[in-house]
């Protein structure tokens, strides 16, 4: 009976793992999964935007002793200020290049904000400040960390907060509208660049709240440590259907109860291996993925 | 009217061509044996060539079949790790004391092996390109990118952790792979160059290879005149993954070690860097950038911090302002600008462009 207690408090335990760190893939998805929806970019810098966030706090915070709160602000507002640059600065020039340069571009951005970190503040991975701390809740044998606890609150109102905004403001049917047809909401009177640079704006705030999240989890700053959470994350926009938001939410929680589940089974050395086994079984049998559309291809 | 342009018949291209190559390899090879080239600049000529062949293999899949594949280094590694393993167990087995036997020098043995171990390399790496090409390229685009970069995690992955189920060392993982002949030289890269650019350059001009771009050009226009576009586009990334393979069998000759850390996502774009730079599709554009690329950082030492800042910096920019690479799809051919020297000596003027051939 004790044992049998022990295995499932063990089991919640990481399933409640599973959701604090599926809950940052699904904000760092989100941003994927709207850029794509909107201009058919795979953004690859999207990973290293939640890099930058995490410099922007570790420097707010050490330098200026902050308080983290306004440390947590600054890097939302970085983030966001970084995502649109970049987007008019590299992709608004090739919005009618083929999609091949695009892609290579969002590479390339990827890797000069990589390179550029490792170059200005070294490869090192640099101990970050804790900024929250609090007790962890306790429900009978099962206790619940406060970062957990704080991620899963905090992402839950941030999904609901972009749910409001893409549903009922006009801002939102803009985006809808954008991602539907680009060509009939110009027709329409929707400014295009306007919702691109917003959607951009959105996405890599969500990336900036995911940055700070994933920074109570694992309190470290590196200049790659944005690639393979990144990567994780387009998994996760892949497997809820890239292009859909609902779709984003739920792949981001399954990619995070699969990788706690895998630890769990003590194959800890082969999580990033499943990920992506999961990736390509999703693309092979599904393209599509939970909540995608399909796609008609046209001559 | 027509006028009468003078072409040089093809046996004789084929020979100056030839010829000239033939003189480089002997000229390099004398300076690298009187020490007139240090050998720590060979060393950088042997690394040129092994990019050299990574760059013209990944431009198969990139610029001829207009794929974005991005787990190149997968196929290197697979095939490093394929041919070093060879080499080492062929080095220790019968065969190898059966040459050392008949009174071959140890060195002469392991350069006996290499062949073999780089053809394994390139059938295991093509193998597996295969394995990845068969399911991947059913999709597009960045679905084709990102689920190439799946796979090429997956082989990482896979060569760090294999050991622990197999219950015996044959990757030893993170701890690399030592004590492999270094079989690597100036002679044989540079053969192996020449002989994978010409099988490129003559699959290419061929009816599989016109298949080829047709594909990169409309998909679906190749499709509806009858070429079968998943058995080219299998072909062309199978090819791609060979010739991958043997690069990194090159490389395991050429370091004498291996650990999959450097086979990561950033290899890749290493490679995919030197193609788009050169010009998807041009070969000759993919050889020049390869040899700048190789060469630049280990010539400017103080560079190499900033290496990777340009690299990026660099793709940007030339997609922005150039997307088809410097050198576009433009090719070099030598027996070209001797005919246009000649006609204008034999005219005086300028003659029309031959066009391409």
């Amino acid at each position: 009976m004790k044992n049998n207690m022990t295995l499932f408090s063990t089991m919640v335990n990481q399933i409640i793992n599973g959701l604090q760190s599926g809950s940052i893939y699904a904000l760092v998805a989100l941003g994927y999964s709207m850029v794509y929806g909107i201009i058919m970019l795979l953004n690859f810098a999207h990973g290293d935007i939640i890099m930058v966030g995490a410099y922007v706090v570790w420097y707010a915070m050490t330098a200026f002793a902050l308080h983290p709160l306004p440390a947590v602000l600054m890097a939302v507002a970085g983030c966001t200020l970084l995502g649109v640059a970049i987007e008019k600065v590299a992709y608004t020039p090739l919005r009618a290049a083929p999609r091949i340069s695009l892609l290579i571009t969002a590479i390339g951005i990827s890797f000069l904000l990589e390179n550029s970190a490792q170059l200005v503040i070294g490869a090192g991975a640099k101990p970050m400040p804790s900024i929250i701390s609090g007790a962890p809740l306790v429900l009978g044998t099962v206790k619940i960390s406060f970062t957990a606890g704080i991620t899963l609150l905090v992402s839950v109102a941030s999904m609901a907060a972009l749910t409001f905004l893409v549903q009922k403001t006009k801002m939102g049917k803009a985006m809808r509208a954008v991602s539907e047809d680009m060509g009939a909401a110009q027709l329409m009177g929707i400014s295009v660049n306007r919702t691109i640079s917003f959607t951009f704006a959105i996405g890599s705030a969500l990336a900036g709240i995911g940055s700070v999240l994933y920074t109570c989890a694992y309190p470290q700053a590196s200049p790659t440590m944005g690639s393979m959470l990144g990567l994780k994350a387009f998994v996760a926009a892949v497997l809820g259907g890239i292009g859909s938001i609902p779709g984003a939410m739920i792949g981001g929680f399954a990619i995070g109860l699969a990788e706690a589940m895998v630890s769990a089974v003590g194959l800890s050395v082969w999580k990033d291996g499943v990920v992506f086994a999961i990736l390509i079984v999703v693309l092979v049998l599904k393209p599509t993925g939970i909540m995608g559309r399909v796609m008609q291809e046209k001559v | 009217m027509k006028r009468e342009v003078k072409r040089i018949p093809m046996p004789v291209r084929y020979f100056i061509n030839a010829a000239l190559l033939l003189a480089f390899l002997l000229a390099v090879n004398y300076l690298i044996g009187n020490k007139t080239i240090s050998g720590f600049n060979a060393k950088i000529i042997m690394l040129i060539g092994i990019n050299i062949i990574l760059t013209v293999s990944l431009n198969v899949a990139t610029g001829y079949l207009g794929q974005l594949p991005l787990g190149h280094a997968g196929f290197m590694a697979v095939g490093a790790y394929a041919s070093a393993i060879l080499m080492k167990r062929m080095g220790g087995s019968a065969l190898g004391m059966f040459f050392i036997g008949r009174g071959f020098e140890k060195a002469a043995m392991e350069a006996t092996i290499f062949p073999l171990g780089m053809l394994f390399g390139g059938l295991v790496a093509a193998l597996f390109g295969l394995i990845i090409g068969i399911p991947a390229l059913r999709l597009k685009g960045d679905y084709l990118a990102i689920i190439t970069l799946g796979f090429g995690e997956i082989i990482r992955v896979v060569i760090l952790n294999i050991d622990s189920v197999l219950g015996f060392p044959l990757t030893y993982g993170a701890a690399s792979l030592k004590g492999i002949p270094k079989t690597t030289g100036f002679l044989n890269t540079y053969i192996v160059v020449i002989l994978i650019c010409f099988a490129i350059h003559t699959m290419m001009k061929s009816r599989h290879g016109r298949a080829i771009l047709s594909i990169r050009e409309n998909e679906i226009a190749a499709e509806s005149c009858g070429i079968k576009t998943t058995y080219y586009k299998t072909l062309g990334f199978v090819a791609s993954a060979f010739f991958a393979g043997v690069a990194g069998s090159l490389y395991a000759g050429y370091l004498g070690l291996l650990s999959p850390g450097s086979f990561g996502f950033m290899k890749s774009i290493e490679i995919l860097v030197m193609v788009v730079l050169g010009g998807m599709g041009s070969m000759a554009g993919s050889v020049i950038s390869a040899t700048v690329l190789t060469a630049l950082p280990q010539i400017l030492l103080a560079f190499d911090k900033w290496r990777m800042v340009v690299y990026s910096l660099v793709l940007i920019i030339v997609m922005i302002f150039k997307p088809s690479g410097l050198m576009g799809t433009y090719d070099f051919s030598l027996s070209r600008l001797l005919e246009k020297a000649w006609n204008r000596l034999a005219f005086g003027k300028k003659t029309e462009k031959g066009g391409a051939r």
